[in-house]
């Protein structure tokens, strides 16, 4: 078949699977043309997997588009050539394309979910692909699409045949459209963040599945992400873009342990690797934002965030061109003083600061439950008198943090940390057990019954930043609001002074004071959010996933922000993550928890460190990290997450525990066993078991970080 | 748009008009003399008022059709709201004639008259010299009689059609917006209640909501005017009726989208009160789709002024609206066309600018 | 599924028994006025207190209301109770208000299944078309038809087409078309003409736009990318893909449409005197005829809630996503 469509199409087998030359993209809009990709050049061999790695913003998801040449109305390629096996695919006809689309080039997209037609069957989704491109009849296609549906390891493939995308999970929607990709044998399959709105444990099963079925089925990646972990777990070449440009392209090795370009660089210094640490080896920001594409400099667009910026050469408005780094001219960047530049002195400096001083207990959780009731007011439910069910979003929740101590929790979707993040702050109150904030009882009184300073003294940062502020008032106001509202101040020259005094803490400028929150950035907004959070002088502030919504760049500025303000006040954290590296970076305490309990907790040294408890060591292993040098032990967990509604019997962990018990975990609740001072487990494992763990992570020898 | 960052600085128009002090001064200005010189015309009184009501109004004008310049689609449907809404509020100053004063050209137009109905009756009547030379000359557009000319002709008993409908245009515009304001107050309060508060309260509003929406529009509008009588306060009722339902379901399912955000529990969080969070952190993000749809209703609801005129159960005369226009037009309706074609015509262009101000506003707040 | 047609049908009850208390509570609590409306303004108070007596009217209201219902067992009345086909008489024609009312509400029906007919082919065509390639010339066309038909009301526009095609005509002229529908000569065809066409052109602009809306939305959807990129040729994306989930909104909207219909049919009615139930409602309404107010709004509510319920099990039916859950 495909020789036959290669001789159609007039594709030369021998030719690279995919190259583009000067490739230029535009989207047009009432400002006139915005380039959003310039100058891109990237060639695919065969069984080759390339990643594109970049910020938001930065033209990665445009390039894939297009590739498959599917630009939208206001969208056009500008300039130079798509080659698909030496044939330049602008100059296809709409009926070649579509020839082309879904069988020998195929996509995998973000949001699966919303990728799947909602009002028809995943069997007759999937057999469209075979039925148009090959001609075959509805059973062989049947076949062929079962054959597939297991081939991506879905379970009951039969059922999933049957079923509608929403009666699926979205690790199960993901691997459906992954299977509907593959399912004409494609030359080239582009991945756009296709694990981007998974859980981290079901990301690795996909990450996986992806590694194992491209060299199955012999078909060429290109892997865009903005997570370079996941790129080094996946592909050989990556391809770093920056504002529409590539600014450093080369073998995955080449790039990760000798990247010359700043841009990368900062890039690595901004992600927590395992070695960093708060306190002798802190996380260095990337400085400002990335422009707009209105807005980009002349020269280097990076220049203005650059530290080795040079006047009169960087920002030289002539066309800046790619130099090799090495003889082969395999790795290569975008930057005029790459060989100007001590890269040894770029990397993260050890720098001694103080620990913080962990001081008296503040909140103590003691054994908190929180049960929601639903009501079921089906007939079926009213005949067999089980009109309401309980929801266990948190049983049994135990822990105590000090002052000036960061206490991280840690779970994915569903485990129940938004729960006790609510229950906390006073949205809901607890259906048993006691939560003391100082010598008060807060487990029972809702928000609207504590006193200003009571709610002063526990606040919260919320997790997007595109919702955490009201967009219908200024920055000022909002702050000037909560303000006033914990009777911190109420003279209006005090209040502003106040105001004026937090957009500094978090080192906003002053003029930011009358702006729209629509006016700010994502990082800007977050910072705001945390000067909301501070206005009150609180003891304790949760902070729900701050920075995961982030990119990566602006991520560890506002961390380090935090953890400034934090040292500064003695503020006590609870740092809600469900990424593991940022919390190993700046946490002190973890606890893990899993559908509704926690599962382990201690400090942060022995809970990434053997012995763990069989979800924490899956979480560890599933966790991508941007480090070459860092060896993983594999644990791919199987099965979906249960529903709180019906959680299993005996351990919450136990349907997908690897370590599993027959007979005894999916029967019997599991004790709670202390492996060291402070360091607890819920799990039936035998005491030598524990003994017995191996490190998930391990550095490689030599490591000097 | 695929790339996220170019829109990120992009502001929202429907923010961008609202929340540009001059255009909100201009529109606080230009409300403020526009009730001041409604109630001035109606104790009859200084015009140097009014004057001032309309010049506000010119600055608003320009400066909102300069705001929506992004849409043909709005600037048109705009130009078409403001050109009534001017011509209304200058109505006072214009050199309009009494729009309920019987014209001597009457006579002429009684004479004319008299020769179409003989006509009627016997088509092969022979006709005088003066007589054709009557029948020839226009009866309604650029109708003269005795030197004076009628721009638009006059209506059955001899009153000036273009006075009556500029008058009638004030009438019209003042009940519909003073309505559709009523309706608004009453559904968006009912639905931020719903929306937010939630439990029974939602359902208990939603359940009365239903009912109402149960009622076609026109059988509701005919019930309450005939139990309750023609006048301008119950049109009011009965539009508040008809509408607020409506409303507050739209409001309600904005809420229930609002407050999911983080801001609304960052509200919580501190312990706002529910009305605070309802009226201050809800209500102005869900201005946008308001708006939209406030347009469309004011359209609606001139519709239904108008056809409950034309129905006769509308403002009562003798004072000129469009509805009762149409009302007394449709009776003559076969001999005199002009009468409720031009009325008509008014009514669509109007309803059409609102239409269109609607589809331009939603168009550009879903480009931004 | 059944349970929620159930559920749904149970509401719908309610909701009824509610309007019909409501509509008692305005036209019957006040029982000298009844009086009063069915002797006519120059009876008496004894005549009316007799009338009043002789008609169950002084027993107590929440009895006469269940009366009125027609679920008190021999109760003497004016009526024998609705749930019998019983609206009392017309006070104006002084028959039975049932013995016209089925009649005049056929009328309607013709009138209104006339319209459907046409409108939701023409409109479904235009908003598919519309919505398939936005921004194209197509689109924008349809879009300014739709909203210039929607502006303009239905007696502005009866008028206009009245005057075209009824007042100005020579008498002889092939397209003269009469300018009333009330069947004096025995039914004819022409007479539907000029009704049906001004309900067609105002009501399809707002299922011609809804239709746009969504067909626009379902065509900048993830999936419609999906099925463009996997190669599907564009007319299996429009037929297969896109109209089934674009036609999910329109479709509510056309049954609710039975409403505005409803609304619009009595303008209409009214302006070309067509024998139809909107007109009986318009008349009786103005001559304050109690009983028939009374059992034309109920069936008018009757109508618009079953309609409503058949738009829910409609949308439940065509929606997979709430089908099974």
């Amino acid at each position: 078949m495909d020789a036959a469509l290669f001789d159609k199409l007039g594709l030369d087998p021998k030719a690279p699977v995919l190259q583009c030359e000067d490739l230029c993209i535009s989207y047009y809009t009432r400002a006139g043309e915005i380039p959003a990709v310039m100058d891109f050049n990237l060639t695919v061999g065969a069984n080759e997997a390339i990643g594109l790695v970049g910020e938001s913003g930065c033209g990665k998801s445009t390039v894939a588009l297009a590739i498959m040449q599917y630009m939208g109305k206001n969208g056009a390629i500008t300039g130079g050539a798509v080659r698909f096996f030496g044939r330049d695919m602008t100059s296809m006809s709409e009926l070649e394309l579509r020839a082309l689309r879904g069988s020998l080039i195929s996509m995998v997209y973000q949001e699966p979910m919303s990728s799947l037609n909602p009002a028809m069957k995943i069997g007759a989704q999937l057999c469209e692909v075979p039925m148009i491109h090959e001609g075959l009849s509805r059973d062989q296609a049947k076949e062929r699409v079962l054959e597939m549906l297991a081939a991506v390891r879905l379970p009951d493939p039969k059922r999933i045949f049957n079923a509608y995308p929403h009666q699926i999970s979205g690790g199960q929607q993901q691997r459906v459209v992954i299977a509907m990709a593959l399912l004409s044998g494609p030359k080239l399959m582009l991945l756009d963040e296709p694990t981007t709105a998974l859980d981290v444990t079901v990301e690795a099963g996909i990450v996986e599945l992806i590694k194992d079925i491209a060299k199955e089925f012999g078909t060429s990646l290109i892997y865009i992400s903005h997570n370079l972990g996941l790129i080094l777990n996946t592909c050989d070449k990556i391809s770093v873009l920056y504002s529409g440009k590539t600014v450093e392209h080369g073998s995955v090795r080449d790039v990760f342990d000798e990247m010359r370009h700043p841009y990368t660089r900062g890039l690595f210094n901004s992600i927590p690797l395992p070695g960093a640490d708060k306190n002798a080896r802190p996380l260095i920001p990337i400085k400002g934002q990335m422009p707009l594409p209105t807005e980009r400099p002349a020269g280097c667009t990076f220049g203005p965030r650059c530290d080795y910026f040079e006047e009169g050469l960087c920002n030289d408005p002539a066309p800046l061109k790619v130099s090799p780094v090495d003889a082969k001219g395999s790795h290569v960047v975008r930057c005029r003083r790459w060989d100007a530049i001590d890269w040894e002195a770029a990397r993260p400096r050890r720098r001694q600061a103080e620990p913080p001083k962990i001081g008296a207990q503040v909140l103590e959780i003691d054994h908190m439950k929180k049960y929601y009731e639903i009501k079921d007011r089906s007939l079926m439910a009213l005949i067999r008198g089980k009109a309401s069910r309980y929801v266990k979003a948190n049983e049994d929740i135990d822990f105590d943090a000090h002052a000036g101590e960061t206490v991280a929790i840690v779970g994915e979707s569903g485990c129940g940390k938004s729960t006790l993040a609510k229950v906390l702050l006073g949205l809901e109150t607890a259906t048993e057990g006691r939560v003391m904030l100082g010598d008060l009882d807060i487990s029972n009184i809702p928000v609207r019954r504590r006193a200003p300073n009571e709610i002063g003294a526990l606040q919260i940062i919320f997790q997007n930043p595109f919702e955490t502020l009201n967009p219908a008032h200024t920055v000022g106001s909002q702050i000037a609001r909560v303000i006033r509202k914990f009777g911190v101040a109420s003279d209006p020259e005090e209040v502003r002074e106040r105001v004026l005094k937090l957009l500094d803490t978090v080192r906003l400028p002053r003029e930011f004071y009358e702006r729209k929150p629509r006016q700010l950035s994502g990082g800007q907004k977050q910072r705001v959010g945390i000067a909301r959070a501070f206005a009150g002088e609180p003891k304790v502030v949760v902070a729900d996933e701050p920075v995961s919504a982030l990119d990566v760049s602006v991520q560890a500025a506002v961390t380090q922000l935090l953890m400034d303000i934090q040292r500064e006040q003695k503020t006590t954290v609870l740092f809600i993550s469900h990424d593991l590296s940022v919390v190993r970076y700046l946490a002190d305490r973890v606890v893990v928890m899993y559908l509704g309990h926690i599962v382990e907790q201690g400090s942060v040294e022995q809970v990434y460190a053997p012995p763990y408890h069989p979800y924490t060591e899956a979480l560890l292993s599933a966790v991508p990290i941007a480090d070459t040098s860092v060896k993983k032990r594999r644990i791919v967990l199987e099965g979906e997450l249960p529903s709180a509604l019906n959680p299993p019997k005996g351990c919450p962990f136990c349907t997908r525990c690897p370590r599993v018990i027959a007979g005894l975990c999916d029967v019997e609740e599991p004790p709670l066993k202390t492996l060291a001072d402070g360091h607890q487990v819920l799990c039936h494992l035998e005491d030598q078991v524990f003994e017995e763990m191996e490190p998930v992570i391990a550095l490689a020898e030599g490591y000097s970080g | 748009m695929s790339e996220a960052t170019l829109q990120t600085r992009e502001a929202p128009f429907i923010t961008r008009l609202f929340t540009f002090r001059e255009t909100r001064a201009a529109m606080a200005w230009s409300i403020g003399l526009y009730a001041l010189a409604a109630i001035a015309s109606g104790l009859g009184a200084p015009l140097f008022v009014q004057a001032i009501a309309c010049a506000a109004l010119v600055f608003f004008a320009l400066n909102a059709l300069w705001s929506v310049r992004e849409s043909s689609i709005a600037v048109i449907g705009l130009a078409l709201v403001l050109f009534w809404v001017l011509l209304a509020t200058a109505a006072p100053l214009l050199p309009l004639r009494d729009p309920t004063a019987v014209s001597p050209a009457f006579k002429g137009l009684s004479e004319v008259l008299q020769i179409k109905t003989l006509l009627t009756y016997a088509p092969d009547m022979k006709l005088t010299e003066a007589q054709s030379a009557l029948l020839e000359k226009p009866t309604w557009f650029g109708y003269s009689y005795e030197g004076e000319t009628y721009t638009l002709g006059i209506d059955h008993k001899g009153r000036d059609i273009l006075s009556r409908l500029i008058w009638g245009a004030q009438r019209v515009l003042v009940w519909a917006s003073l309505a559709t304001a009523t309706a608004y107050i009453v559904g968006m309060l009912f639905g931020v209640m719903a929306g937010y508060l939630g439990g029974w309260v939602d359902e208990v509003i939603s359940f009365v909501a239903n009912i109402m929406l149960s009622f076609p529009v026109m059988v509701l509008y005919i019930i309450i005017i005939t139990q309750l009588g023609a006048s301008g306060v119950n049109v009011i009722i009965a539009v508040t009726f008809a509408s607020a339902p409506g409303i507050m379901r739209i409001v309600r399912g904005l809420v229930l989208d609002l407050k999911t955000r983080d801001y609304i529990a960052a509200a919580q969080t501190r312990g706002e009160s529910a009305w605070y969070i309802m009226l201050f952190e809800l209500l102005p993000n869900a201005r946008g789709p308001l708006i939209v749809d406030a347009c469309l209703r004011l359209g609606y609801t001139t519709i239904a002024i108008a056809t409950l005129g034309f129905l006769g159960l509308g403002l009562p005369p003798p004072e000129p609206d469009w509805g009762s226009m149409l009302a007394e037009a449709r009776a003559k309706g076969a001999t005199f066309h002009h009468m409720i074609i031009i009325p008509a015509a008014a009514l669509s262009s109007l309803i059409l600018g609102f239409n269109l101000m609607a589809d331009g506003l939603r168009e550009i707040s879903l480009r931004d | 599924m059944l349970v929620m047609i159930g559920r749904r049908l149970l509401s719908m009850v309610l909701i009824m028994l509610i309007i019909s208390a409501v509509l008692f509570a305005i036209f019957e609590t006040d029982k000298l006025n009844v009086a009063g409306k069915v002797l006519g303004p120059y009876s008496s108070q004894t005549q009316r207190e007799i009338w009043l007596e002789k008609n169950g009217y002084n027993e107590p209201v929440v009895e006469r209301y269940f009366a009125w219902l027609g679920v008190v067992p021999n109760f003497e009345g004016a009526y024998a109770g609705i749930l019998q086909g019983d609206f009392g008489d017309s006070i104006e024609k002084k028959v039975p208000v049932s013995e016209y009312l089925w009649p005049r509400l056929a009328n309607t029906g013709i009138l209104a299944g006339l319209t459907f007919a046409f409108m939701i082919p023409i409109a479904l065509f235009l908003g598919v078309i519309a919505g398939m390639r936005e921004g194209s010339a197509l689109d924008r066309g349809a879009s300014i038809f739709s909203v210039l038909t929607t502006s303009v009301p239905e007696f502005a526009m009866a008028t206009f087409l009245a005057v075209i095609f009824a007042y100005s005509p020579s008498p002889d002229a092939w397209y003269r078309l009469p300018s009333t529908s009330s069947f004096i000569n025995g039914f004819a065809w022409n007479e539907l003409i000029l009704p049906v066409a001004v309900l067609v052109i105002y009501d399809m602009g707002y299922v011609a736009r809804m239709t746009r809306a969504s067909m626009a939305e379902v065509m900048q959807s993830n999936y419609i990318r999906t099925a463009i990129l996997k190669g599907v040729p564009f007319r299996t994306v429009i037929w297969r893909h896109a109209l089934r989930n674009a036609l999910i909104a329109p479709f509510t909207v056309i049954v609710l449409q039975l409403n505005w219909l409803l609304s619009g049919v009595i303008v209409v009615e009214v302006f070309f005197e067509y024998k139809g139930f909107g007109k009986m409602l318009y008349d009786a309404a103005v001559f304050q005829d109690i009983y028939v107010i009374e059992a034309c709004t109920l069936v008018a509510v009757a109508v618009a809630v079953l309609s409503q319920l058949i738009s829910d099990i409609g949308y439940t039916y065509l929606n997979p996503r709430i089908r099974f859950t």
